[in-house]
């Protein structure tokens, strides 16, 4: 089977009164039918990688390398109309914000059915046969009244499977989210979550979800890159990340958590903060809070270790897991 | 120097004690200019001991947020009482007065600086206000950045868009123990930090309340945050209290049925145990008009019509546990009352 999305060695950066590295070296293959989850804190690049997929960052101050095909196609090599065909259709894009990402002077239905009206070339109350078709899918109740509210008549949960009716209209092959349960309660975020996981089985999309929380991940995601400073620390499956993450970075996030940590008892945390990404990364983005760095982490970037298929860790100690790390780290300073 | 705040009534005592708190906003327009109300503080009672960690819990527009500012008469309470360590707030303790006792650290680390003003201003002008000399409010100022974690030499000059949102909070913290305050009010105060650096800070918390010996009320929409700093938690539901109790009880055994679905709704962490089914439907209705009887029974699977017509109270449904809710009272009319008393 071929990657449907496939990103090699993608950079960006932008460049106004200040030089920001956003991303630097991302690869990922998404293959049909596959929940890929971006996992990492603010400013690790995952949304700037989501938005280079669709070409989503203003042009005059961003420069993008490397290479990204999505569905067969050149998506850095295409002109805006060919854009504007390949949005919505072949990828569609899903927001932590449904009252930015909808237009606020048209109904529910419009915005559909002008989706449907441009991608299909269908008339307009077909268009809209087809947006009550949606709302009904996403479970709106009261989907025929609803195809004529504004989205300010809609609480934040309506909202969100509005966009999300909106954003598969037209039966797009990838969808990508980005962090779109984060605004939600907690009681309406794990509905839309299982909403998406039925969407995605049903229309057998492939799906990029970016999101800091590594629950909502494991809700949702087949597979998971958690990205730092830019990079892929470490991919693999969801379970092999869970289980035995073996960058640093990936460990330390996971045993940070505070689940299952005892009142009174410290948190293990990772010490310092994200590096400032004004220059690319010319050594281990993590060294300066790595308890296992070594004196070559800080010379030069580490490879991407491969670990078994579809598996690799951006460290050079990425064969040893985590306690064994740790032994090896406890021998030498006893 | 500010002296320490003496300690009135005991161990015992309550260091807080909130009756019949109230607050309603009018919201204009509306169709026909009907006058409306938003209830999002609507009789809330609840006790603070001495030395707790007390977490508040519930969705969007549940009056948590209003709640907290309440205590601090950020905002004027319609109704209510609280009592501080015995003493009625706003008769015989004034506004200056509990403000030294109370302080609280927001969500927004940047917003709740002034910009103009030096980290080190910024601590030192509560003590100033109070009447500690300029250098003593300085010297203070620098031995709290030294507390939270942030060296005095590189930080007390600095300006907060110089500092990192886990920094800054830091200096919230440091801010809000300056006057000695005995209860800190964490309203969300860790919730926009990356998890990395809200570990680090939770950390911290839980040193300072040791140090200072605090006590915490603290609200945040984490459960996993709320069960790891919280001895108990009170979870509110659009402006009333649903239920409250010990924080392990509470998670092993919800009483409230909205405490149940709140809690299960929580992502696993377990990826051969994903949740296959949603706890509960739809939105939490809005607080200008929430239904009649129990606020939830539009959305609970145990309800029945007199959940409708009935409003429950709060009442104890094991010791220091109190749950509003027809199931848990006797003879309500509920099919199910009394019989979960039993169960428990």
């Amino acid at each position: 089977m071929k990657p449907i999305v496939s990103v090699r060695d993608l950079t960006v950066s932008f460049h106004g009164e200040r030089a920001v590295h956003a991303v630097n070296g991302v690869s990922l293959d998404v293959m049909p039918g596959e929940v890929l989850g971006l996992l990492g804190e603010s400013g690790s690049g995952k949304s700037v990688t989501l938005r280079a997929l669709m070409r989503l960052l203003p042009k005059k101050r961003t420069r993008i390398g490397g290479s990204i095909e999505v569905a067969g196609q050149d998506v850095l090599a295409m002109r805006d109309d060919q854009l504007s065909n390949m949005r919505g259709k072949v990828v569609s894009m899903i927001f932590q914000e449904p009252a930015l990402a909808l237009d606020p002077v048209y109904t529910i239905g419009e915005q559909i059915a002008e989706s449907v009206v441009r991608h299909e070339g269908k008339s307009m109350k077909e268009g809209k046969e087809r947006a009550l078709e949606m709302l009904e899918r996403v479970r709106i109740p009261s989907a025929k009244r609803r195809l004529d509210a504004y989205p300010h008549e809609m609480s934040g949960g309506m909202r969100q499977r509005a966009m999300i009716a909106l954003a598969l209209a037209c039966k797009p092959k990838i969808l990508l989210a980005d962090e779109p349960t984060t605004a939600l309660d907690a009681t309406v975020q794990i509905q839309i979550l299982l909403l998406l996981r039925e969407l995605q089985a049903e229309m057998d999309m492939s799906v990029i979800f970016v999101t800091h929380d590594l629950g909502v991940a494991v809700e949702i995601c087949d597979r998971v890159a958690v990205m730092y400073a830019g990079e892929v620390a470490e991919t693999g499956t969801l379970a092999q990340l869970v289980r035995d993450p073996r960058h640093p970075y990936a460990q330390g996030l996971l045993s940070s958590t505070v689940l299952g940590a005892t009142r009174g008892e410290k948190l293990t945390t990772i010490p310092g903060a994200p590096p400032s990404l004004s220059t690319p990364p010319q050594a281990c983005s993590f060294e300066p809070r790595c308890r296992f760095a070594v004196a070559s982490c800080a010379a030069k970037r580490p490879p991407a270790v491969a670990l078994g298929e579809r598996r690799a860790a951006r460290c050079i100690h990425a064969e040893r897991t985590a306690d064994e790390k740790i032994a090896t780290l406890e021998a030498e300073t006893a | 120097m500010l002296e320490e705040i003496e300690d009135r009534g005991g161990p015992r005592q309550a260091l807080l004690d909130i009756k019949g708190l109230k607050k309603h906003f009018p919201v204009s327009g509306g169709m026909l200019g009907k006058k409306q109300v938003v209830r999002a503080v609507d009789g809330v009672d609840f006790g603070v001991a001495k030395g707790e960690t007390l977490g508040i819990v519930g969705e969007s527009g549940c009056g948590k947020s209003t709640t907290a500012r309440l205590l601090m008469h950020l905002i004027a309470p319609d109704a209510g009482s609280i009592v501080y360590d015995g003493t009625p707030i706003g008769r015989d303790l004034s506004l200056r007065e509990l403000r030294r006792r109370m302080q609280m650290v927001f969500q927004d680390s940047y917003a709740s600086l002034n910009p103009r003003l030096t980290i080190e201003d910024s601590i030192a002008f509560g003590p100033k206000v109070h009447g500690v000399p300029d250098a003593k409010a300085r010297e203070l100022a620098r031995d709290l950045l030294g507390r939270v974690g942030l060296k005095p030499e590189t930080f007390a000059n600095r300006y907060p868009h110089e500092l990192s949102g886990g920094q800054r909070q830091r200096v919230n913290i440091a801010r809000a123990l300056a006057l000695k305050p005995r209860i800190v009010i964490l309203d969300e105060a860790v919730s926009a930090l990356d998890k990395s650096v809200e570990a680090q800070v939770l950390n911290l918390l839980i040193d300072l309340k040791r140090d200072f010996g605090l006590t915490y009320i603290f609200i945040s929409h984490d459960l996993n945050v709320v069960r790891y700093v919280s001895d108990r938690v009170l979870v509110m539901y659009l402006g009333e209290v649903v239920e409250i109790g010990p924080v392990d009880e509470m998670w092993t055994n919800p009483r409230h049925p909205y405490t149940a679905a709140l809690l299960a709704s929580m992502p696993t962490l377990d990826p051969d145990r994903r949740t296959t089914q949603a706890p509960l439907a739809g939105d939490p209705p809005n607080p200008i008009d929430p239904p009649p009887g129990c606020r939830f029974h539009t959305r609970c699977p145990h309800a029945e019509p007199v959940c409708a017509s009935t409003r429950p109270s709060l009442a104890d449904a094991a010791p220091n546990h109190a749950v509003a809710c027809l199931m848990h009272a006797a003879n309500s009319g509920h099919s199910k009352a009394g019989t979960m008393l039993e169960a428990s």
